[in-house]
């Protein structure tokens, strides 16, 4: 490249030449992270892969090998859309009555919890009479909610959705509480000088000060609600993903329940990455203080 | 008759049933337009003094007048210059000043003249270049620029300083300072200062009261800094008066009034 210029007559502008060299330098650089990004989990995949077909090729082997799997699932990935009436639908359709009972069960955890958070973070009334209850109706495991969710409400439907609310709630209040409690004297200082009043301050110091700990709650909220969920519908039953793993193992398609548990994987890492990437957003990426 | 005065101010901290007396009947007053400052060592109590004029702690006795009214609480009235700037990083430079733009003046003025009056500031600590920029995006310097923007934004009657320019390097804070002192010939804001930097106290203040030692600190004494303004540090360093002023604070701090 410095050849190149030093042949040029003196009039010719170098910086021409600059120009699209560095677009392609950027174009091989993000080539160069994309192949190092992607290159690793694939060759990890094919290995294992190999492993398990291996593992499973014999004769009286209790689980199915990756290629029969893919053989007798075919009708299901290919068509996820399907719909023969009662429960005999799609995947697509189980993981969206899934998705959506998640989604109610979860949005009204993070209302009820961001509002409890905030109360137990700035009342040290609250916090003194609610923590303990908190800490100690936390550890109970969400299917343990299920029977008396079901006594309580005489249905299955309502008793899903207070199940994923139950297990949604508890990290999203206390992640808020703590990011209230930590909000730096400095900022209620200057709330003091300018007398905001409560809703004032609720909106312009309060929650982006608390918002990077708010969002690791309701991070791993949706975590455990998409844990739960499972787990309930398999009780359940009805329609939901949870519910086809239960309804293949009745029936011995044990290369349906592999597919399933596939489906469930990535929906549970796309919702984490996409509650962290709203979080990212509207935090802009500043961390707790 | 004076526009800020402190009386009789006491101000003890009390833990279980330890008290411990910090302030002692701190006398002190202060005219419109006049720039004191607060000198003294760590844990004298200067920034308690600031703190109960900011309206951010109460004196167990005495109290503050401003104009004629007695201080209850913080208020807008004394805005404050923090020493670690205490911008909101969710906001821009332009946001953390309308942010008390728009609570203070959302009546008296309408959103054009709101608008220009935050420029205005900004312009006035010369930040106009980086109105959208983030506080984690600009210099410490740069954020006490802001800082003092948003203070003087809220037309204060006196104007806080807690150890501004404490946090900045020695060039950054000279430049600061000298800033300083052309807003306050421009705009004659009332200011009190707390520092621990002798020379910043002579070279700002109209008066530099200095205090003693704690617990039960008070004012040792109150010098009157007759330099004429405008000041220019370079001049003023071999300046014998000067220096007159600068050995009498070192000597208070440093024979009179040592820590042990």
């Amino acid at each position: 490249m410095n050849a190149n210029v030093k042949l040029q007559p003196a009039s010719t502008e170098p910086v021409s030449i600059v120009r699209p060299s560095r677009a392609a330098a950027l174009m091989q650089r993000s080539g160069r992270y994309a192949v190092q990004q992607l290159v690793p989990p694939l060759v990890i995949l094919l290995v294992l892969g190999v492993i398990w077909e291996m593992l499973c090729s014999g004769a009286d082997a209790a689980l199915p090998p990756p290629s029969q799997v893919v053989a007798e699932t075919w009708e299901l990935i290919i068509d996820p859309f399907y719909d023969n009436g009662g429960n005999d639908v799609g995947l697509a359709w189980q993981l969206l009555a899934s998705l959506q009972r998640v989604a109610v069960g979860y949005l009204l955890a993070v209302v009820a919890g961001v509002g409890l958070g905030v109360l137990i973070g700035q009342s040290d009334w609250a916090m003194r009479g609610l923590d303990p209850i908190f800490q100690v109706l936390r550890t109970v495991p969400p299917l343990a909610w299920l029977p008396l969710s079901l006594a309580g409400f005489q249905d299955s439907h309502p008793s899903a959705l207070f199940v994923i609310f139950i297990t949604a709630i508890w990290p999203i209040i206390i992640n808020t509480a703590v990011g209230i409690r930590n909000i730096p004297q400095d900022y209620r200082n200057v709330a003091q000088v300018l007398q905001l009043n409560g809703f004032e301050y609720f909106k312009t110091i309060m929650l982006p000060a608390a918002a990077p700990y708010i969002f690791t709650g309701l991070r791993i909220g949706v975590g455990l609600s998409w844990l739960a969920i499972i787990a309930a519908e398999m009780l359940i039953g009805g329609v939901g993903i949870g519910f086809f793993i239960w309804d293949a193992w009745n029936a011995s398609r044990i290369s349906d329940i592999i597919l399933a548990l596939v489906y469930i994987g990535v929906v549970g890492f796309v919702l984490d990455r996409l509650v962290a990437f709203v979080g990212q957003r509207i935090t802009r990426g500043i961390p707790a203080n | 008759m004076s526009y800020l005065s402190i009386e009789h101010l006491d101000k003890s901290f009390v833990r279980g049933n330890l008290a411990s007396q910090v302030l002692k009947d701190i006398n002190l007053n202060i005219a419109k337009g006049e720039f004191i400052s607060i000198i003294g060592h760590s844990g004298c109590g200067k920034s308690t003094v600031l703190n109960i004029v900011a309206g951010l702690l109460d004196p167990s006795l005495g109290g503050v007048i401003l104009d004629g009214k007695e201080v209850r609480g913080p208020g807008p009235d004394r805005s404050m210059v923090f020493q670690n700037h205490s911008l909101l990083p969710w906001l821009t430079v332009y946001e953390n000043v309308e942010v008390a733009v728009n609570k203070l003046f959302k009546r008296s003025m309408n959103k054009r003249e709101r608008r220009d009056w935050i420029e205005h500031n900004l312009a006035l600590v010369n930040m106009s270049h980086a109105l959208n920029k983030y506080p984690q995006e600009i210099s410490g310097g740069m954020k006490q620029r802001v800082g003092i923007a948003r203070a003087l934004a809220m037309k204060p009657k006196v104007l806080l300083l807690d150890e501004p320019f404490g946090a900045l390097d020695a060039l950054t804070r000279a430049h600061l300072q000298d800033e300083v002192m052309k807003i306050q010939k421009d705009l004659g804001n009332t200011m009190m200062m707390i520092t621990h930097d002798v020379d910043e106290a002579v070279l700002l203040s109209d008066r530099i009261v200095m205090m003693t030692n704690g617990p039960s600190a008070t004012i040792g004494e109150i010098l009157d800094v007759k330099l004429p303004r405008p000041r220019d540090r370079i001049a003023l360093a071999d300046d014998p008066e000067y220096n007159h002023y600068r050995r009498a604070v070192l000597s208070f701090l440093h024979e009179r009034h040592r820590l042990h």
